[in-house]
């Protein structure tokens, strides 16, 4: 195989919030780079790029991951969820969103599409969390502004609300 | 990003055996690409020497934990998640399900895989020391076949391995006999979440009736240039009653055994003084209760 | 009227677009031609540049590259001095010091190339510590490596140490670098070119600084420059004084390539190795007491390393100084303080500026004379805590009612602390458990706004104005940073005018549109500039009163009203704001004696720790922060403002460590430069005392920003103390060093 061949560009399939796309791109691409600059979808920060800080995150296939991490080849196929996919149609904020604002979950707001979407993910995994189950499951959301307090506020009360729901 | 992304490749090759025949073409030209928790880190800091990858997360051949009366078989894309989530798993090896657990955060638990952990090869991985107390076998593919190999001959230098560039790390193997072990677990990384080990102590032991350590096993990371199973400290600890004496001369043993070093996390000091201490906590465990100790 | 807005706990202004992902940072931005800019820095700590060499492989004709050649006005950063240069000329005083610039549309090759780029320099020697420096190991800067002093000189200390039957007790004192590790990295895009001027849209906290250096970098009138500050991702300082070297940087580029916009971001690696760092320090006191337990003197010598240009470490040294001696009475002060020159990357404001560490020694060393006294930390705090009428160390009359000792006993009933610290001590003797416990607090407390004459030098301006819907929107340059800015100027001006939060809006900072509110730093935001804002918009009120548009008691409709009719006959409605200080205050800057600061903060803290004797590390099991902040405007953002810093105090103590080696940062990414997480953390539990300042806005409102990084790192310590009997005077307190202290002390 040439040089050339192998540095091409490839297709890559998958459903960005519910949308289908095919894309153009570079398999070893972030993800992080590719929703953000190919799909304009800038809801999803970056941090560090080296999976610490969880500003990046993202859910595929329903689990959180960090697309700083992610190349975009591994997306084929997959359903990828980013912040901007978590308030359907617009409107109406998702629970999580909304305890945000009321409990002051977001300070600078750059951590908080990442918090959120931990946040999503935890709860869909774990609807009534502990004390330590919040703590455990955003651990890898780093927020520099807040000491996390707010956010397990805005945590319990979202699952609050869920249950009232329910 | 600090690397040149154009001179990097990825392919996902459609099935096992043609993944297996590129890396028998020329070997050496590719290497794996699982979760990329690992790489992924390097390509960032333009510090991936290696530029072509394939892609074998979607390898239904790597996947899945199984289980038969003798072994758990895990896949080697199995990743931290799935261990958790898995009761065999949970049940028989605490150790493992305690170091996926306190590695990264969800976000990594969910991507990165235990063949990646392995084959990385990094002295301060939190698996390994589970996995060698847990007498580990590795599974190698490759085109010409299948081997096994004892994970604890497994490392054999500073990122060096017994692993060809045509082989892939295809499944982990446990044996199911440490069930009734008493184990212990303990990473040591400053904060309790996304940290990278200072000191990783993984321990097991079985007391006879007569109250003598009948079967001690001590991994350890961040101590030495790999990973270690410290056999020569379990000597020490054979066949003895775990009494202060014992303690006092296995901490002496492991200290003789570990060569921990000096670098931007830590100092060889802190490491070699947490190593026994821990040893020693977890022999005062045995010694107290004599039940099943805690996995921290 | 409406109901009562200031107090309330009203939805963050931008709180939507923040947890949708709507809101927009600088990175999130792009335009048409846009190029992408990189920094070529120095390899070495200090020397001389010989020749920068363009390696092979790169088609350098299609890079913008600028030198310090390109500069058309003056290279030099404009701060206090004018010492730092944008691009090193010939010679480099600190390691990632910047040489050249690069940009290129393609931002992978553009990485490339700045690899290819070798910066060949004669190394010099050079000084990495304070220390050094002090002993003028080589001089590095100016004639003694010196950059400022303050003397502080409150009686005659030296009277005193002759005295009989007074207790001599010494300490030192000293505490690392550290970084603000905001989660977005500094960055900027720059439109510049002859024809049009200078605009550089970033995420900062003072668009005004960087519009200043911008004119002396270019020089250009200042109707010529223009700067926007973009939502900004956190800033603690750290965005304070170096978007004015990013921004220029950005603007030099897009200068040479014609006016084509040019982004910088740095990634995180570049950002932490490269940008500044809570200053380390150093600190000695000498304090004589009675046997009584009464403070008679302190001796403080505090020292901090400013790296390697001044920047703001004369301001950094000048809060430091003055929060030396804390808020206790003792008729004879000294305070000799020096920022000193290392060749480092110059460190900078981080939240507290200079405060926690001179804090941090004299809470620690106030435990230890204690401690010879034969009294509590408590009870010999007691003796000695300052009251109304009392003076400060600069001779400040504390003209309002001040109760630390109240704030005290608050602390310690929701902590327990004395049942705790007795309940402590009996079980660490008794059992011989690995896990010790222990209690402690700091007492202490942070002035708001900028020191002494300061606000009077800044001369802050503020606007409202009103458009023909009724809706007001306040000009200011003041940022959202995270703190609240938005929503608290809303609260304060919807409250003035007596209408709805959602009809109050804040103008985004863009120095073409909003006047010079001053910088958003100091703790000065709500207090000062909230002020300012409170009376703009009266003013807006007054004026359709002048014009009898709007009766004495108006309603919402009744204004809506007014503002329609005034905009119809006179067109725009605005009224500006200037500060002027409240009446009766003096500052003598070269005494460095009279009122420090309009406002204190009185604050106590206590920390609760569990230290494993296996592993030496310490866990914060609870932490309390009890202060006195006057009026609270918006509960739920004061507490997260004081959570936030309690958790960065927190990390300052226990988790980071900047790790040197010649002059660089070794451990410059987020896996090795470790700050806590979500499971490291206490519970944080936040109470505030409301003793309404009287020239405060919104019925009383003082500071809180920086109060919060003031008081964890000495209640720690303490409270490790209590735990392993042995008196650490270092922070960050890692593991290694506490492992080192056991051990000596066994
Ligand atoms: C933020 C963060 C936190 C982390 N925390 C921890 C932690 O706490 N503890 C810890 O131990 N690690 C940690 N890691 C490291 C990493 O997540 C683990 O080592 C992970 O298990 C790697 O798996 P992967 O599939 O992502 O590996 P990859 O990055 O895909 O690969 C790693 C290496 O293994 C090779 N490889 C992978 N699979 C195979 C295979 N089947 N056959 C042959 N070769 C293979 C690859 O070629 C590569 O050399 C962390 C990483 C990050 C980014
Ligand atoms: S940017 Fe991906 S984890 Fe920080
Ligand atoms: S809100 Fe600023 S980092 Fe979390």
């Amino acid at each position: 195989m040439s040089d050339e061949e192998m540095s091409r560009e490839a297709d890559v399939r998958c459903t960005v919030n519910g949308t289908t796309h095919t894309l153009r791109v570079r398999p070893m691409a972030r993800l992080l780079d590719v929703l953000r600059e190919d799909l304009h979808l800038t809801g999803t920060k970056e941090g560090c790029g080296e999976g610490e800080c969880g500003a990046c995150s993202v859910l595929i296939d329903g689990e959180l991951v960090n697309s700083c991490l992610v190349p975009v080849l591994q997306v084929e196929g997959a359903q990828v969820q980013t912040i901007e996919g978590v308030t359907a149609g617009g409107a109406e904020l998702h629970a999580v969103q909304q305890a945000f604002i009321e409990c002051g979950g977001a300070q600078c707001g750059i951590c908080t599409p990442g918090m959120v979407l931990a946040a999503v993910s935890l709860l869909a995994h774990t609807p009534q969390p502990t004390d330590a189950d919040i703590r455990h499951g955003l651990a890898g959301n780093l927020c520099r502004c807040t000491g996390y307090m707010k956010i397990f506020d805005a945590v319990v009360r979202a699952c609050e609300r869920a249950g009232v729901k329910a | 990003m600090r690397a040149y992304l154009p001179d990097y490749h990825l392919r996902a090759p459609k099935t096992l055996s043609d993944a297996l025949e590129l890396l028998a073409r020329e070997p050496g030209m590719w290497r794996a690409f699982a979760g990329g928790t690992d790489l992924m880190v390097l390509l960032e800091f333009g510090a991936l020497k290696h530029k072509n990858f394939l892609s074998i997360r979607h390898l239904p051949e790597l996947r899945g934990i199984e289980v038969t009366p003798e072994h758990v078989t895990l896949g080697a894309l199995t990743s931290y998640t799935e261990i958790q989530r898995d009761a065999d798993v949970r049940r028989e090896f605490p150790l493992l399900c305690a170091a996926a657990r306190e590695t990264g955060g969800i976000a990594i638990q969910n991507r990165g895989t235990l063949g990646g952990n392995v084959v990385n090869a990094s002295p301060a991985a939190d698996s390994p020391p589970a996995l060698l107390v847990y007498d580990a076998e590795l599974e190698l593919v490759s085109a010409s076949g299948t081997r096994r190999v004892a994970y604890r001959d497994f490392h054999t230098g500073y990122k060096q391995m017994d692993m060809r560039p045509d082989e892939l790390l295809r499944s982990i193997r446990l044996p199911r006999t440490t069930g009734d072990l008493h184990t212990y677990y303990r990473k040591v990384g400053t904060r309790k979440a996304q940290a990278i080990s200072k000191i990783c102590f993984a321990a097991g032991a079985r007391l006879a009736s007569d109250g003598r350590i009948r079967d001690a096993r001590i991994g350890l990371g961040s101590v030495a240039p790999t990973v270690v199973r410290c056999a020569r400290t379990e000597d020490v600890l054979r066949d003895q009653t775990p009494d202060e004496a014992t303690i006092k001369a296995a901490c002496a043993s492991l200290v003789q055994e570990i060569v921990p070093i000096d670098d931007m996390r830590s100092t060889a000091e802190y490491r070699a003084r947490v190593a026994a201490n821990l040893l020693a906590d977890f022999l005062s465990t045995l010694k107290i209760d004599g039940g099943k100790s805690d996995s921290a | 009227m409406q109901t009562e807005i200031v107090g309330k706990p009203v939805p963050r202004k931008e709180g939507r677009s923040k947890v949708t992902g709507a809101a927009r940072y600088v990175d999130d931005l792009s335009m048409p031609g846009m190029l992408y800019g990189a920094t070529v820095r120095s390899p070495v700590a200090r020397g001389r540049i010989r020749a920068v060499t363009f390696g092979e492989g790169i088609p350098w004709d299609e890079f913008v590259v600028v030198t310090a050649k390109d500069i058309p006005g003056e290279n030099a950063v404009a701060l206090i001095l004018l010492d730092q240069p944008y691009l090193a000329d010939g010679f480099v005083n600190h390691a990632e010091e910047p040489v050249l610039l690069l940009a290129h549309e393609d931002k992978h090759l553009l990485e490339r190339a700045r690899r290819a780029v070798t910066v060949d320099i004669e190394p010099l020697p050079a000084v990495f510590t304070l220390e050094e420096s002090l002993a003028g190991k080589e001089i590095v800067w100016g004639e003694d490596n010196v950059f400022k002093t303050y003397l502080v000189d409150k009686g005659d200390v030296d009277e005193v140490w002759a005295q009989p039957d007074l207790l001599i007790v010494e300490g030192e004192y000293s505490t690392g670098a550290q970084e603000q590790l905001y989660i977005e990295t500094n960055g900027v895009i720059a439109v510049a070119n002859a024809a049009e001027g200078v605009t550089v849209w970033g995420s900062m906290q003072c668009p005004y600084y960087v519009h200043k250096a911008l004119l002396k970098l270019f020089a250009l009138p200042p109707e010529r420059v223009r700067v926007v500050q973009c939502e900004t991702g956190g800033g603690f300082g750290g965005k304070e004084e170096y978007p004015s070297m990013i921004g220029g940087h950005a603007a030099l580029l897009s200068w040479k390539a014609g006016g084509r916009p040019v982004k910088i971001i740095y990634d995180r690696a570049e950002d932490m190795v490269a940008t500044t760092k809570r200053h380390p320090s150093l600190t000695r006191h000498r304090t004589a007491v009675t046997r009584e337990g009464k403070l008679v003197a302190m001796d403080i010598e505090f020292v901090v390393d400013g790296g390697a240009y001044a920047t703001l470490s004369a301001v950094v040294l000048s809060r430091g100084t003055i929060h030396a001696a804390g808020p206790y009475t003792c008729p004879n002060v000294r305070v000799r303080s020096r920022a000193v020159a290392t060749n480092v990357p110059p460190h900078g404001a981080f939240r507290g500026f200079g405060a926690p560490q001179s804090i941090f020694a004299l809470e620690r060393q106030l435990d230890k004379v204690a401690g010879a006294v034969g009294l509590s930390p408590a009870e010999f705090r007691r003796r000695n805590f300052i009251r109304e009428g009392e003076t400060t160390a600069t001779g400040q009359v504390i003209r309002e009612p001040v109760d630390m000792a109240g704030l005290l006993d608050r602390a310690f009933e929701l902590t327990d602390y004395e049942a705790k610290r007795e309940r402590f001590a009996r079980e660490n003797a008794e059992n011989n458990s690995t896990q010790k416990r222990g209690i402690g607090f700091a007492s202490f407390m942070h002035g708001a706004g900028f020191t002494g004459s300061g606000e009077d030098y800044l001369k802050s301006i503020v606007g409202a104005e009103a458009d023909a819907e009724g809706r007001v929107r306040v000009l200011a340059a003041s940022t959202e940073i995270g703190q609240g800015t938005n929503t608290i100027f809303a609260q304060i001006a919807s409250n003035a005018l007596g209408l709805d939060y959602d009809l109050v809006e804040m103008a985004q900072p863009d120095t073409g549109n909003v006047p010079d509110s001053g910088p958003t730093v100091a703790s000065r935001t709500c207090m000062i500039v909230g002020k300012l804002v409170e009376s703009a918009a009266v003013g807006l009120r007054q004026t359709l009163q002048g014009a009898g548009l709007l009766t004495e008691e108006y309603t919402q409709d009744g204004w809506r009203e007014a503002c329609r009719q005034y905009v119809e006959r006179y067109g725009a409605l605005k009224s500006f704001s200037q500060y002027k200080p409240p009446p009766g205050v003096h500052w003598d800057d070269e005494k460095y004696q009279g009122d420090a600061y309009g406002a204190y903060a009185w604050a106590v803290y206590v920390a609760e720790v569990t230290v494993d004797t296996l592993t030496y590390e310490t866990r914060v099991d609870d932490f309390v922060a009890v202060q006195e902040v006057g009026k609270v405007v918006h509960p739920i953002l004061a507490a997260g403002q004081i959570e936030g810093g309690v958790a960065q105090a927190i990390g300052f103590t226990l988790y980071e460590n900047v790790v040197w080696q010649d002059g660089r940062m070794i451990n410059n990414q987020m896996t090795n430069y470790v700050m806590p997480t979500s499971a490291d953390l206490p519970p944080i539990r936040v109470h505030f005392e409301e003793q309404p300042y009287q020239y405060g806005p919104a019925g009383g409102a003082k500071g809180i920003g920086e109060l919060p990084m003031d008081g964890g790192a000495p209640a720690i310590l303490n409270a490790i103390e209590q735990a392993t009997g042995v008196r650490f005077t270092h922070v960050p307190l890692m593991p290694e060093a506490l492992m080192r202290g056991l051990n000596e002390n066994r």
